[in-house]
């Protein structure tokens, strides 16, 4: 039997098509997945491979194909059958109540809902042998808000595990994560490949899919336009079958840096809750020259970063514009003083959902450049939208579209003209690219790189330590609050700033200690 | 069955819904008067008759629409910005205390000026009501929905207080009221003769003002960024706290001209019965209105026309006037899944 069940597949996709009104998100997909093998499902924002995977799960209803598990066909739209089946999905953001503890949203569901009590003990005790078996290391009576993201994800991939799932879908696990954190993941999941688990693996991220995968199959425009063993093939491949072309990087010409535009002097604030504040924080961003900020997450980049948007106040130290002491210091300062911010979260604090897009654009300057006397020029404001539109090549139906209908890529779009328009002195760009396919990551580097010979202080913050050393003239390492010095371009290697990183190497540069 | 979002409703659907939601409204309360014994074609009749049957049916209609205007305006500002105004009971009252004070012969003023100050006196104090909350809010992250509506109650006992004790009216054979206003505090007749003050007048461009500060002021900018997204908005250097306190005075001085309009107006004194909870039935209007400043207008007339109507039909046939509050449920009811459905489609798998 064993034998028999070995040869067949474990999942098989057939001919699967979707579509949404005019949009056809998938066309004709059609792949097998075999027992212990890892597919990575590669492709641009918009590709579909959120939507085939939906429909897998039984989240949405494909209009034509089927989905066969184990054998057995799936009932189509039906989640609790595909759960039933042995298929557990690890969304790309997540489903956990927070105010409830680890083992109490694992067993959410997976339970009678009327029994008289759940059994806690049992449940316990699973979720302790499961995350001893898949290095799921997680307290089962820890409440979900006291967690972080990395540990947040491990409860949802338990989840998966708790409900005897044989097939792990996991939707971009990795954006979220710390490069530490994805090394654990990927330990994880090579536990579960060995004990013949199959998992589908969803990510734009060339470097995981050549770790983890086996098999690479590639979507274009809904389509599955290539299929490779990862073995026989390379990222520089990949990237062209994921966008139909070779992309190229930026290629930047050496930097004329000019003179200091902020500058932070042995300067701290505030901690906040598990955030770490700066610690003794001396920077300098200069003119023409884009300073880089490599670190892991949650090291003081939220600190730096609000502090230059104006949202933190220092708590002692020298904080300098252009050379002038800063005395009040608020949002509408830090936009007044030539501060351009392209904001970690573009839903969330970058544009409101449910204004069009003319409004978006406008968020910023209403006050000073589109109205008079509190009176709106609606026109100006909209003229201004459709130009933004044009010159940033943001795809949209019109200035009068909700936002929320863009795409990430194109929301990015509209950010960087609403900030770029104003030829600001000093850009904040935090994780500018984080979510968005090739195309759009080289669009917004190369308009980084523009505003940089225009003449303005660029501080790129991101976790992505390829995308720092690619861009930067000059890179700072940012841990526990502290700031390590000044590296110029090509001075580092990667594993010299990891050293960095790792809160190693500050002894000496660090008076507060 | 599963709720599908719709991303871009048309035209059409945002029409038809709330169209069919006011179709089911009337069927339910056919229905409802039919139990209760009575012809549904001839009870919804005499409802309309009774709300627009006469010129004294219409000019009745008018005068009861005029505070919930004033009410449903600044349950919806408020609500526009996700400030959750539940005291606009209070607010009113606190207008109406401010009116029944000055207008009683503790200023002598002609009538122009005398009214002027009334309505602005009578704004801030409406203001005033609801800052103290925003404030809380503000500082100290109190929920207004729970320091506004305990207001209400606090500041009706108030109110009781002040009719028994300094504002009671000495002629007034021991009744809870106040004095009578003296002639030049009173809203004149819009036309001689005809039973409509000047304050339903006030309320049709109060709602117009509402209107432009939405939709062509930074101002209403500013709120409607604040109420969407107040993360954002803060980011975006929007000043979010001063927003909140510029709608909570606006939203309260909306709400004290109510009680304003009423007492100048309509009553003329100032009694503990004034308002039969036009502050809630306000949170109703807004809503019905889907918190549109014209809109209001609108769903204050429809409420206005049910109650009127539904008291003369509940004389001449005999069903129970409380099928007007059955009906401005049904009517709520209705509309919110109206709004739910324009925004969703229903999926049957």
């Amino acid at each position: 039997m064993s034998g028999v069940e070995s040869a067949q597949p474990v999942l098989r996709l057939q001919n699967i098509t979707k579509r949404f009104g005019s949009v056809t998100a998938n066309e004709a997909v059609t792949f097998d997945l075999a027992k212990g093998e890892v597919i990575a499902l590669l492709g641009e924002n918009g590709a579909g491979k959120t939507t085939l995977m939906n429909i897998l799960f039984g989240q949405y209803t494909a209009d034509e194909g089927t989905v066969t598990v184990f054998g057995n066909l799936l009932p189509p739209g039906n989640p609790r059958a595909a759960l039933d089946a042995g298929v557990g999905m690890v969304h790309q953001h997540f489903t956990l109540a927070e105010n409830l503890t680890v083992w109490e949203n694992i067993v959410l569901g997976a339970q009678p809902l009327h029994a008289p009590r759940l059994r806690a003990g049992a449940a316990k005790a699973k979720i302790r042998a499961l995350s001893e078996e898949f290095q799921l290391k997680v307290d089962p009576d820890a409440k979900i808000g006291a967690l972080t993201v990395g540990e947040r994800q491990r409860v949802e991939i338990l989840k998966a595990l708790y409900r005897d799932a044989r097939i792990l879908i996991l939707d971009e696990p990795t954006a979220v994560l710390t490069p530490q954190e994805t090394d654990a993941l990927f330990a994880t999941l090579r536990t579960a490949i060995n004990l013949g688990l199959s998992i589908v693996f969803i990510s734009h991220k060339l470097h995981e899919v050549m770790a983890i995968s086996n098999r690479v199959l590639v979507l274009r425009h809904g389509k599955l336009v290539a299929e490779r063993a990862t073995l026989d093939t390379d990222r520089a491949e990949l990237s062209a079958l994921m966008v139909g072309a070779e992309t190229s990087a930026p290629d930047l010409a050496p930097a004329t840096p000019g003179a200091a535009l902020l500058t932070l002097s042995d300067l701290s604030t505030p901690s906040i809750g598990t955030a770490p504040g700066l610690r003794h924080a001396n920077l300098a961003l200069r003119a023409g020259q884009i300073t880089g900020l490599a670190g892991v997450s949650g090291n003081g980049q939220a600190a730096l970063s609000d502090l230059i948007s104006g949202l933190v106040t220092p708590q002692s130290g020298q904080f300098e514009i252009a050379g002038n002491t800063v005395a009040t210091w608020s949002p509408r300062n830090a936009i007044g003083q030539g501060i351009a911010r392209i904001p970690e979260d573009r839903h969330k604090t970058g544009t409101i959902a449910d204004f069009d897009l003319t409004e978006n654009t406008i968020l910023e300057t209403y006050a000073t450049q589109f109205s008079k006397r509190g009176w709106m020029n609606w026109r100006k404001a909209k003229a201004h939208a459709e130009s933004l539109i044009e010159t940033y090549d943001v795809r949209c139906s019109g200035p009068d579209s909700r936002i929320r209908l863009l795409s990430g890529g194109n929301m990015q779009k509209l950010i960087l003209g609403r900030v770029l328009e104003n030829a600001p002195r000093i850009i904040l760009a935090n994780q500018p690219v984080r979510g968005l396919d090739i195309g759009a990551v080289n669009y917004v580097h190369g308009r980084l790189a523009a505003a940089r010979d225009a003449g303005a202080a660029v501080l790129l913050i991101s976790e992505d330590l390829d995308e720092i050393m690619r861009l930067s003239d000059v890179i700072h390492v940012i841990s526990d609050g502290r700031l390590s010095p000044e590296f110029a371009r090509g001075t580092m290697q990667p594993e010299q700033l990891g050293v960095w990183m790792a809160g190693d190497g500050f002894e000496g540069c660090d008076h507060a200690a | 069955m599963r709720l599908e979002p719709i991303a871009n409703p048309s035209l059409a659907r945002r029409l038809t819904l709330p169209a069919l939601a006011i179709a089911a409204t009337i069927l339910i309360a056919s229905l409802l008067a039919m139990i209760a014994g009575g012809n549904p074609m001839a009870v919804l009749g005499q409802i309309l008759v009774g709300a627009f049957g006469s010129k004294f049916a219409l000019l009745e209609t008018l005068n009861r629409a005029t505070p919930l205007i004033f009410t449903g305006l600044a349950i919806a500002v408020a609500f526009r910005a996700k400030l959750w105004n539940i005291g606009a009971e209070a607010q009113l009252y606190a207008g109406a205390v401010v009116v029944a004070v000055l207008g009683t012969g503790a200023l002598q003023l002609p009538a122009p000026a005398l009214l002027t100050i009334m309505a602005l006196a009578a704004m801030m104090a409406g203001a005033f009501l609801l800052l103290v909350p925003a404030l809380l809010k503000t500082r100290l992250g109190v929920d207004e929905v729970v320091t506004t509506l305990l207001f209400n109650f606090i500041f009706l006992l108030f109110v009781s207080y002040l009719l028994e004790g300094p504002l009671k009216d000495p002629m007034g054979m021991g009744w809870p009221k106040s004095a009578r206003l003296t002639p030049e505090a009173r809203l004149p007749r819009i036309v001689d003769g005809l039973r409509l003050h000047w304050g339903f007048a006030l309320a049709l461009i109060a709602a117009a003002i509402v209107w432009i500060i939405d939709a062509k002021t930074t101002l209403g900018f500013e709120m409607r960024a604040v109420g969407q997204n107040a993360e954002a908005a803060r980011f975006a250097g929007i000043p979010v706290t001063k927003v909140i306190l510029k709608t909570a005075l606006l939203s309260g001085g909306l709400a004290a001209l109510a009680g304003f309009s009423e007492v100048a107006g309509l009553k003329g004194s100032l009694t503990l019965d004034l308002s039969p909870g036009f502050g809630y039935t306000g949170i109703v209007v807004a809503m019905l209105a889907l918190l549109h400043p014209l809109g209001v207008v609108v769903a204050a007339l429809f409420v206005a026309a049910i109650f009127v109507g539904a008291d003369s039909m509940s004389r001449a046939i005999g069903v129970p006037s409380y099928l007007a509050d059955i009906m401005l449920a049904t009517a709520l009811l209705c509309m919110v899944l109206a709004i739910l459905l324009t925004k969703f489609r229903v999926r049957r798998d």
